[in-house]
Order: structure tokens, then C-alpha cells, then sequence
């Protein structure tokens, strides 16, 4: 049982994770009908970008001159790495995608692929092949719980996570942007016939997504202190696989599908041998979308898919 | 006409050199043995260069102001013939064949990294000349090449070292194992350790044997696994990269076990990434600086005051291949002055090397094979985050 509730606490910390890359994934392609391949990339970006916040905020901390307590910091540079990460995805779609927005969808397809490897190979030339330590903002604190280890940053990761996804949820929801996206979402030729701005929207998409891709970045690094320029494809791809589980353009259902994700991996260790993790795990959400082909929360879909 | 001159500049020119070649030695009574030294000084890996010149030439210093090497009641004095490999296969293979045919060297140290000694001892197995490599550890360095040696020990000896240090050290029965299995030296380690604790403890004494694969960051499933297994330590032979990772997962899930790995812990960067986390925790290791005692101490010392740097394991293996090559002479009974049946002498005693007391641990070579019986050195991470010499282990 002990195993058990420690595996569910694995695996919230590392679904959490997919979840938010995940809806970054399943935003821009909802209302954008496009895979922005280059979101894991993001992710990684920002991570190093919250890095480099960080140790600023450290280093002036250090130098006397703005002496902060740890969770301050860490607040802070996750709110300045989303907004500048946020900015890195405005960029990265205003060059990358709006050029290529009646092209095949297949270009723009490649697009993501092509800056997903000009900021890994970019990353690599700035700081050089040797791995990035991810400096500990708040003192990782374990204590035990009936035989479960858990530690304050696990809590905070998986609370930081579904805050965000929540608060998303609602901005998409409540809001007059949101509802734009979702009109969007809905039929992407009528919509700017109605005034709305089409090319803020994309922006807007853009932005959110990376932002939550930052946080999940810094996330990340507090987890898994060691960065290194390549760590964001993998990570891409699981996500990718659990924004299209979660059914298109359906915020909580990519939120729990990369919960799900994760606990198919972590409980898949647990039962058989590490090695057939992943050729189990996938084995089985290939299965989930035999039967449920658009995804766990999506809806079947007439509208014109451009792909 | 010109061309008539021009010859006779050139010849002049070779006269002089010549001359001066060959006056000082015909001046001084003690003869001549070179050894090659066919190294990286240029290309990817220029410390490693560094570092096998700078120890060769402080053997052959000791060597030469003792009087020289006394083989057969003559005594020899040492010279070295440096060549640059430049860190490439094709030049290190070029660089041999200099050395044997040019300069007529006895034997050859290096290269030291694999891709450059692999086919620099096929030349040298080649021209039946003894070369022995610091530091290359890829098995076909050596394989069915009578004449090609090496100072350090293979991949596979590690597992065992560790598997007798952890039933010496703690006389621990339960080991646990977490291991890349996409990556051939975690991968073949891990293999290499469980053969090995399994005949010392029993079948089934290996209680988790867990793997993920390359870029893998979250290891909680596996080190839960392996924690709630009974294990009483830990073996993961992964990079300095990974190593973190694992050992603050296993911590923050409470394990407080020892964690042992291998030398490819062996980096600056690995205390640089992992921080507390890793101190107290142990790897096998060629050598290390801190904490050395006897002949390696006094080694590490002349070393930093002749070159201002603590010497690195290539300096100090280097130190123990060109060691091995004198002593070969020294045992060689006689030298006829004909290079080839003197290197064929030297290879000879090379091939017999029986606890030879190298600085990195004690040397023997066992018939047939150039791949040493030697001790292992088992280093502790301690509380300053150096790696620092605990204890060595012999098989």
C-alpha cells in the first residue's frame, strides 16, 4: 500500500509536467489547427530562462543589494520567465507561423520541427554542451507520511501546476479573449468576420501556451536540477501525445491526460520491468486511442480540418 | 649552376647537423635508449597531452640523473622522442610508424585515448614493438596484439572491484542496481557487477535491478522499487549527469543507503551539479588525489612543484606505463644494440610483469594478455566534496 501511495505522489509530481506542456500543445492546435512542434523547445527555453533569472535575483540577493526570501525569488522568476518566455512565443509565432498561415499545413508542421532545433542548437552555442545546475530556491524539506516520502516541492509543483491549468480554464472560459479563442477554435474563417482580431488572438494563444511551458520549465529545474539543451524533445513528444488524449482544444482534458500519462508510466514501472516502461505505457494509450480516437475530453469535429 | 650550389649548401648544412648529432653522443659514454611517447598534444583533448609529456619527462629525468637504467651491468641513459597524434586516428597511427622507423624508439607510451591507440597498436603489433597506453580502455586496444599494453584496468574489472568492496567494506547481501540500458558502459557494468555479486551472494541477491533509458529525468518509479526492495545499497554506474538526479530522487524518497558507482563519476562537474547530496558516497576510481599515500603522494607532490597543477589520472597512469617500460628494460637480461631483438627482450619482460608497485596500484600482467591485474582504488566524495582515496580493492 505504502508503494502504491508513494508511486500516486511520483506520479502527480511527474504528470504534472505533461500537463502543462501539454496544454500549451492543445491550445495552439484547437485554435490554430497547427502542431507547434517547437513546444518542447519552449519548454526547455524556459527553464534556462527561469535559470537565468534566478541566479540574477541570487546574485544581486548576494551582492546586498536586493535581498529577497527564497519562495519571493521563486515567484519571481517564474512571473518573469512566463512573461518573457510569453514573448519568446509571440516572436516564435510572428515569424515562424503567420508567414505560413495559408501555407500546407505540412510547412508549418516543419516550421515547429526547424525552431525547435534553432533553439536547442542556439542554447548549445550561447552556453556551451556542459549541463546547467538549477539553482535550489527553496530548501527542499522531505518528510514522511505513513511510509510515504514527500517533499514541500512536490506539493508545490503539483499545486503550482493545477493552479495554473485552473486559472487558464477560466480565463478561457470567463473571458471576453477566451471567448474569441474559442470562437476561433470553432470555425477559423468566420471569426474574423466578426471583428475579431485573428492575429492577436494567435499571439495571444502563442504567449499563454509558452508561458505555461515556462512554468513547467522552472518546475522542472527545481525537480530535476540538471538542464541540458536537448531535454525539452522527449518531452515534447509525451506531451503532444497527451494534448491529442486529451481531446483538441479542451484545457482540463489536457491537464488530466497528462496526469494520466504520467501515471501510466510510473504504475507501468512498478508492475513490470523499468525497461518495457515506455513500450507498456504507450502500448496502452495507443489502445485509449483506438477506442476513443478523439482523445478522452474531445468532441467529434466537422469543422474543415486543415490539415 | 644554381642547383649545383644549391646542393651544396644543403649538403654542407647536413654535415653540420649531422656533426652535431652525432658529437655529444660520441662525447658521452653512456648509451642511448629512446622511448616514443606518441601522444595528444594537439586536437580535442590537449590536457591529456599535457599531462602524459609532463610525466614521461619526469620519469626520464629521474632515470638519467640516477646515472641511467643498468640492464645486463651496462648502464643506459633514457631519451625521449615525442610525437603529436593530434587526437586523430590517422595521425596517431602515422605518429607510431615515425617512432619505430625514424626514430628507432624501444618502446612506445600512448596514445592514451582509445580511438587513437586501437590502431596505433595494430602499427606497432605490426613492427613487433612494445607500446604500452595509459589509458585506453576499449578491449580491442589490446586484443590478440602480443606487443600492445595498457596501464589501467578495463570496464569489466570494475564491477567485481565494487561487488568485493560492498561484501568486504559492510558485509552487505542485497544489492540493488539502476542502470541506462540504452547506453553500452552503464549497460555492460551493470551486467558485469550482478555476474559477480550474484556468485559471491547467491542467485537472487541482486533484489532490484532497474533500468530507464538515456535522457530519462525522473527515476521516483524505479528508486521506489528499489528502496522498498530490502537492498541494503545502491550501484548505478552512470555520468556525472545523471548521477544528481538519481541521488536526490533516492534521498527525497528517504533512502539513506550508501550509493556506489563508477568512474565515470569521475568528474568536477559531478559535485558542481549534485551539491551535499553526493557526499559520503563512493566510485571506483584509477587514482585520486586527495587523501594519497606512499609513492603516489610523493608523485602528486614533485608533479605540482614541477608543473604547478595537481596531476590527473592520465599523468599518473602515464607515470605507471612508462614506469612498466623501464622496468621491462631493467629485466631485459641484455641489450644487443640491434633495436629489433632489444624490443622483442623488452616486450618479453613486459609480457612477465608480476606486482609491479605502480602509483595506481599494483601491477601484473597475466599470461597472454596486456590487459593488467591491478588494484582498484575506491574513492569516497567526503565532506569537502573532494573525491578522496578510502581503500583499495585487489581481485
Amino acid at each position: 500500500m505504502t508503494v502504491f501511495l508513494q508511486n500516486l505522489v511520483n506520479a502527480l509530481q511527474w504528470g504534472s509536467f505533461y500537463a502543462l506542456i501539454a496544454i500549451g500543445y492543445s491550445m495552439v492546435y484547437s485554435i490554430l489547427m497547427l502542431f507547434n512542434f517547437a513546444h518542447g523547445d519552449v519548454f526547455m527555453t524556459g527553464a534556462y530562462i527561469g535559470c537565468g533569472i534566478a541566479m540574477l535575483l541570487l546574485g544581486l540577493g548576494a551582492a546586498g543589494l536586493l535581498v529577497l526570501p527564497g519562495w519571493l525569488v521563486l515567484g519571481l522568476t517564474i512571473l518573469l520567465a512566463m512573461i518573457v518566455t510569453a514573448g519568446l512565443g509571440m516572436f516564435i509565432e510572428r515569424v515562424g507561423y503567420r508567414p505560413l498561415r495559408e501555407a500546407p499545413r505540412a510547412s508549418a508542421a516543419i516550421t515547429g520541427l526547424m525552431i525547435g532545433i534553432i533553439l536547442e542548437t542556439g542554447n548549445l552555442i550561447l552556453l556551451g554542451a556542459q549541463r546547467v545546475k538549477f539553482p535550489a530556491l527553496i530548501q527542499p524539506v522531505t518528510f514522511e507520511l505513513g511510509g510515504v516520502f514527500l517533499t514541500n516541492q512536490k506539493i508545490m509543483i503539483v499545486v503550482v501546476a493545477l493552479g495554473l491549468a485552473l486559472a487558464l480554464h477560466q480565463f478561457i472560459r470567463r473571458t471576453r479573449w477566451g471567448m474569441a479563442m474559442r470562437a476561433m477554435a470553432f470555425d477559423y474563417a468566420v471569426v474574423p468576420l466578426m471583428g475579431v482580431p485573428i492575429n492577436r488572438i494567435a499571439a495571444l494563444t502563442f504567449a499563454l501556451g509558452s508561458g505555461l511551458a515556462a512554468a513547467a520549465g522552472i518546475l522542472f529545474g527545481m525537480a530535476y536540477p540538471v538542464l541540458d539543451p536537448y531535454m525539452g524533445i522527449v518531452f515534447g513528444w509525451k506531451s503532444f501525445v497527451a494534448a491529442i488524449l486529451g481531446g483538441r482544444g479542451s484545457i482540463l482534458g489536457a491537464t488530466l491526460a497528462g496526469f494520466l500519462l504520467g501515471f501510466i508510466e510510473i504504475f507501468v514501472a512498478m508492475v513490470f520491468p523499468s525497461t518495457l516502461r515506455d513500450f507498456i505505457a504507450y502500448s496502452i494509450i495507443l489502445l485509449i486511442l483506438v477506442f476513443r480516437p478523439y482523445g478522452l475530453f474531445g468532441e467529434p469535429y466537422s469543422v474543415r480540418l486543415r490539415l | 649552376m644554381k642547383n649545383v650550389r644549391l646542393c651544396t649548401v644543403l649538403f654542407a648544412v647536413l654535415v653540420a647537423v649531422l656533426g652535431l648529432a652525432l658529437f655529444p653522443a660520441a662525447a658521452q659514454k653512456t648509451p642511448v635508449l629512446k622511448i616514443g611517447i606518441n601522444a595528444e598534444i594537439t586536437g580535442d583533448i590537449p590536457k591529456v597531452g599535457e599531462a602524459t609529456k609532463y610525466a614521461a619527462q619526469m620519469y626520464v629525468e629521474d632515470v638519467n640523473k640516477a646515472g641511467g637504467i643498468e640492464v645486463g651491468g651496462k648502464k643506459y641513459r633514457l631519451e625521449l622522442a615525442i610525437e603529436d597524434n593530434e587526437a586523430k586516428a590517422e595521425s596517431a597511427a602515422k605518429a607510431a610508424t615515425k617512432l619505430i622507423t625514424v626514430d628507432e624508439v624501444i618502446a612506445i607510451v600512448g596514445p592514451q585515448a582509445s580511438k587513437q591507440a586501437v590502431p596505433a597498436g595494430e602499427v606497432c603489433n605490426n613492427y613487433k614493438t612494445p607500446m604500452v597506453s595509459a589509458w585506453s580502455t576499449n578491449p580491442n586496444t589490446t586484443k590478440d596484439r602480443p606487443y600492445v599494453f595498457r596501464a589501467c584496468f578495463l570496464d569489466d574489472f570494475q564491477g567485481p572491484a565494487l561487488s568485493i568492496f560492498a561484501s568486504q567494506e559492510y558485509r552487505f547481501k542485497k544489492a540493488a542496481v539502476l542502470y541506462d540500458v540504452a547506453s553500452d558502459y552503464p549497460k555492460g557494468l551493470a551486467e558485469f557487477f550482478k555476474k559477480d555479486w550474484e556468485k559471491r551472494n547467491g542467485p537472487g541477491s541482486v533484489v532490484a535491478y532497474e533500468s530507464f533509458t538515456t535522457k530519462d529525468t525522473d527515476f521516483s518509479s524505479q528508486l521506489t522499487k528499489i528502496i522498498n526492495s530490502g537492498a541494503e545499497f545502491l550501484f548505478t554506474p552512470q555520468y556525472y549527469n545523471e548521477v544528481p538526479l538519481i541521488v536526490q530522487q533516492a534521498k527525497q524518497l528517504g533512502w539513506k543507503k550508501p550509493i556506489l558507482g563508477s568512474d565515470s563519476w569521475a568528474s568536477d562537474e559531478l559535485v558542481k551539479l549534485c551539491g551535499k547530496d553526493c557526499f559520503g558516497h563512493f566510485f571506483v576510481s584509477h587514482y585520486a588525489s586527495a587523501g594519497a599515500k606512499g609513492a603516489t603522494k610523493e608523485f602528486i607532490d614533485r608533479y605540482k612543484a614541477k608543473y604547478g597543477s595537481i596531476p590527473d589520472d592520465v599523468a599518473a597512469l602515464t607515470w605507471d606505463a612508462i614506469g612498466l617500460i623501464g622496468a621491462a628494460i631493467r629485466n631485459a637480461g641484455k641489450l644487443t644494440g640491434d633495436v629489433k631483438k632489444d624490443r622483442e627482450a623488452v616486450r618479453n619482460a613486459l609480457a612477465q610483469t608480476k606486482d609491479y608497485p605502480g602509483i595506481t596500484g599494483t601491477i601484473s600482467f597475466p599470461p597472454g594478455s596486456g590487459d593488467p591485474i591491478k588494484c582498484a582504488n575506491i574513492v569516497k566524495i567526503n565532506d569537502k566534496g573532494e573525491f578522496e582515496f578510502y581503500k583499495s580493492v585487489c581481485p
